[in-house]
């Protein structure tokens, strides 16, 4: 695998490219099926309230209408995580968010189904709201999941790794900090929408926009109780996902629901406004960090608290809870960890995973922490970070094993290419610069439900023309999954990426993959992919070494060739081959599979943070701040990335310079805002995302650590170049106008409030001083692993 | 709602359709006559997804009235290739990796072509200027930018 090689690592167009250009791809409210209806969902207009009544007989008699189902239709609870099933597809008896799926109809057309919900009649018995964190962990307040009061806890967590209480008496220097992370969502621009068609035979398929086809099969199996062999899920071509489709969600149970009662296919697309209520975005976080530290910058221990504001439901917030307090250790060598973590329920829309998930909220307080350390300790923010790198092929003291890790060359790359330390500290006031680094996964390490099974299946099929379909359950959701597997492939049978047919991302056709979150599809996928290529190979090579009676090793696949080494005029073409290939042994279908070795440490929780190997970023960015009017603008961003190897550049640098642009927004002003439980802006005109006057010029550095088990040395990208961009822009404006916004996003109102405090005499900072009262569990006290030595 | 009789050029192509009065050209377009390379990402026109040209001028199909593009010429992201060639900008954008999730692709092609027949050499500030109003949340628009630059210089032909 070593090279060289002849399409991986090559800066080639996405296979559907052209499609994507000429508006031909086919998204999934693109579809309509003959006969179809539209159907719509009634969301509850309250944050909290017992549903003491509905009256759907107005609506069922308007002509056109061809079904109404609520709550009593489809009472059978799911969630993406099998410990936490807590949601119904339309509220029973109850509402706990404002957009909440109350009903739903089935009409005609839109207008008819739109007329529908209006006369659907609900009386509502309103409770008193839960909106806030302090408010979740009110005793006095009512139970979202519950009867009594008391308090709104969804899951707490609390780990020691080390001796902390030791690690703390040692240090020369301890820091206590808190920060504050504002919810934000994915918007992605393609809203989602499922077509659900019941046929005549009983057969149910369902065309959605989800990121999870295997999941959602799974839960449309549970929910409306027919065997999974009658159920198809198809995903279609993604207009953008980041985690926002992730979920099973109620409009594909509803959608399907309705194509059972009426014989008709259904299609439900969500408008906007829908959209911000559907969310699972990124959980607001309070976060309290403590850190020791010796006079020379080495850490010798860390606590860090974290409460995550959930929202309604659970989702994935289990999940979400403990990766707030997984991979701080991924990038520095923390010998003593404590964790403790608390996800409350609020009467808001369900948060959930977004690229990151629940890791951009403690990387933007570690990262902010240390640079306020390094600036105590005299040291620069370079080498406080440098002092405690994590040294490849090391396990750290919460049982997470790192593989590759040039993270070190990663801080060198963008310090040198932006002249940070002749820079930092020296700018003009008002201008500023800053560094950040972070890690993330290549895959979550364990599925979602437990299982034995592979966590990518991959199945390579060749005709007797030569031609080579490639099926794999991976869902492209732009990020270009369904290049890069075309690309492995390619790669192994000597053929070019575009000359493939990818069949992805269908039940009934392709084998399992997991789906497309935690930036598993490369790594898991592409291994798949890798093994069933690879194994199409051999039988070719061996066909053809045994018609030209040389040995394997002697044959050379390339350019559409099987050819004798260094006699390139031997050669039998690729579809000569091939049938050389099936004569000799039949049928040329081969697969591969994926799962990940077993790496969950010895405590309960180890199963989030573990991965079959993590990326690496480090990220500068240089501002421009005007403190009278608080004002925030990124001017350069320089950002080098530990890829791994880079299967194709062209669309790491995409995934680099789109995780940039999301966390820029993130930054400075993406937010979920409430009022009471009711959202501020569920428009794009109110929840601002950047537009191309917004965007800063970034400078992307790759750097090719070629992981031992990722295909060809491959490691992800996806999402774990966001999380520095976000502390990295916070330290830069530190830099400017020496204000530390302890809070994200920073907006002018929060540069202006520490501008105003800072010249009454009071520190320059905007941002919370306390962490709330919690009683967390007892500590899970867990010996480090034996492999961690001691310094 | 009442319904009007309409004659709409879309592409090169005439059609007569009789159109609800409160129809969207949107949903004329997807909807009626099955062109569904025009996106929609709100309807009300904040993201760009549904840029097209009528009579040249880049328009936002989810505010417009079919019945207000009577006798006008419509050109969507179908009737930019010629003959099965695509456009140098479409050509651009796949060159470029300008598309990820292609959603906002069409229209953000639209709104560059209008630009490129009004000023064939824009600026680099022009073009993200004239870009503005369409919302992309995969690439980061650098890639974009990059690539209206390119077929603005005509070296993707």
């Amino acid at each position: 695998m070593g090279g060289p090689h002849t399409v991986v690592g090559k800066p080639l167009p996405r296979v559907d490219a052209m499609s994507q250009t000429t508006g031909q791809l086919v998204y999934a409210d693109d579809l309509a099926r003959p006969g179809m209806l539209i159907g719509r969902q009634l969301r509850s207009t309250q944050a909290h309230a017992l549903i003491v009544s509905i009256d759907s007989s107005r609506a069922q008699a308007l002509p056109g209408v061809r079904a109404v189902i609520t709550g009593s239709d489809l009472p059978i609870t799911y969630g993406i995580l099998p410990v936490s099933q807590d949601e119904t597809a339309l509220a029973v008896g109850r509402v706990r968010h404002v957009g909440e799926p109350v009903a739903a109809v089935a009409a005609d057309d839109a207008e008819t189904a739109d007329r529908a919900l209006e006369l659907i009649q609900v009386v509502y018995e309103p409770l008193d709201e839960v909106v806030t964190i302090e408010e979740a962990l009110d005793h006095t307040r009512p139970l979202i999941h519950g009867d009594s009061s008391g308090q709104n806890v969804h899951r707490a967590a609390a780990l020691e790794f080390g001796d902390v209480e030791e690690g703390m008496a040692v240090a020369n220097h301890v820091r206590e900090d808190v920060f504050w992370f504002a919810g934000n969502t994915h918007a992605a621009l393609e809203t989602h929408c499922a077509l659900a068609e019941f046929d005549a035979d009983h057969k149910l398929t369902l065309w959605s926009s989800t990121q999870v086809p295997h999941y959602l099969h799974r839960t449309l199996e549970k929910v409306l109780e027919i065997p999974a062999t009658r159920i198809r899920v198809i995903a279609t071509p993604s207009g953008g996902g980041f985690g926002g489709k992730t979920d099973p969600f109620s409009h594909e149970v509803v959608a399907a629901k309705l194509s059972m009662l009426t014989g008709h296919p259904v299609k439900i697309t969500l408008s906007r406004e829908e959209v911000f209520y559907a969310h699972r975005g990124r959980h607001p976080v309070l976060m309290w960090i403590k850190t020791g530290f010796q006079s020379d910058g080495e850490i010798t221990a860390m606590h860090f608290k974290s409460f995550l504001d959930g929202g309604a439901y659970s989702s994935y917030g289990i999940a979400s809870l403990y990766y707030t307090g997984a991979l701080q250790t991924t990038t520095y060598r923390i010998p003593n960890y404590r964790f403790e973590g608390v996800r409350v329920f609020t009467n808001k829309p369900p948060c959930g995973p977004k690229r990151g998930h629940g890791t951009p909220q403690p990387r933007f307080a570690v990262e902010c922490q240390l640079d306020k350390a390094a600036e105590e300790l005299g040291l620069s923010p370079i080498t406080i970070r440098k002092r405690n790198l994590v040294e490849p092929f090391t396990t750290t003291v919460n049982h997470l094993r790192i593989t590759t890790c040039a993270l070190d060359e990663c801080i060198t790359k963008v310090a040198e290419a932006s002249d940070f330390s002749t820079k930092h500290g020296q700018l003009p006031v008002g201008q500023g610069i800053g560094l950040a680094v972070g890690a993330y996964m290549s895959g979550a390490g364990l599925p979602i439900y437990w299982n034995d099974m592979p966590q990518s299946e991959v199945e390579v099929k060749v005709d007797r023309g030569g031609g080579v379909t490639v099926f794999s359950m991976a869902a492209d959701v732009g990020q270009g999954s369904t290049t890069v597997l075309a690309t492995v492939v390619a790669e192994v049978l000597g053929l070019k990426p575009a000359d493939l047919t990818m069949v992805t991302a269908d039940t009934d056709l392709t084998p399992v993959d997991l789906g497309s979150y935690s930036s598993r599809v490369t790594f898991m996928a592409g291994n798949a992919a890798l093994e069933a290529a690879t194994k199409v190979r051999s039988r070719i090579v061996d066909a053809v070494a045994v018609k030209f009676e040389v040995a394997t090793d002697d044959l050379v696949v390339a350019d559409g060739q099987i050819a004798v080494r260094g006699d390139q005029s031997s050669g039998v073409t690729w579809p000569e081959a091939v049938r050389l290939a099936v004569a000799a042994a039949g049928p040329l279908i081969e697969s591969g599979s994926y799962r990940a070795p077993d790496l969950a440490g010895p405590y309960k929780g180890a199963g989030v943070g573990i991965s079959p190997a993590y990326s690496y970023s480090a990220c500068i960015a240089q501002v421009a701040c005007d403190a009278a009017t608080g004002m925030v603008e990124v001017e350069q961003v320089w950002i080098a990335h530990d890829i791994g190897k880079a299967i194709n550049p062209l669309l790491v640098e995409g995934q680099i310079e789109g995780s940039v642009y999301m966390g820029l927004g993130e930054a400075l002003f993406e937010e979920q805002a409430f009022r009471g439980g009711l959202h501020r802006g569920p428009s794009l005109l109110d929840y601002k995302i950047p537009t191309s006057l917004e965007m800063t010029p970034v400078e992307v550095f790759l750097v090719e650590s070629i992981d031992p088990e990722g295909p060809f040395g491959a490691k992800e990208v996806g999402q774990g170049p966001l999380l520095p961009v976000i502390p990295a822009i916070a330290n830069a404006v530190y830099d400017a106008l020496g204000l530390r916004i302890d809070e994200v996003p920073i907006t002018p109102d929060k540069v202006i409030a520490a501008t105003r405090a800072k010249a009454k005499g009071r520190p320059g900072r905007f941002g919370p001083t306390a962490a709330p009262e919690f009683l967390f569990p007892t500590l899970t006290r867990v010996e480090a692993p034996q492999e961690f030595a001691a310094p | 709602m009442t319904a009007q009789a309409l004659t709409i050029r879309v592409n090169d192509k005439t059609h007569r359709v009789l159109a609800e009065v409160n129809r969207t050209l949107l949903e004329l377009l997807r909807e009626d006559l099955g062109m569904t390379g025009t996106k929609h990402g709100c309807q009300l026109g904040e993201c760009g997804a549904c840029t097209v040209l009528v009579d040249g001028n880049p328009v936002l199909a989810c505010l417009v009235l079919a019945v207000q593009v009577e006798e006008r010429t419509v050109i969507t992201i179908e009737g930019l290739s010629t003959n099965g060639t695509p456009h140098r900008l479409q050509a651009a954008f796949a060159d470029a990796g300008a598309a990820q999730c292609g959603y906002c692709t069409p229209g953000m092609i639209l709104s560059a072509a209008a630009l490129l027949d009004e000023e064939p050499q824009p600026s680099p500030e022009r073009i993200q200027e004239a870009l503005a109003g369409n919302l992309c949340r995969c690439t980061g628009y650098n890639k974009i930018l990059e690539a209206v630059g390119v077929a603005a210089s005509g070296s993707a032909d």
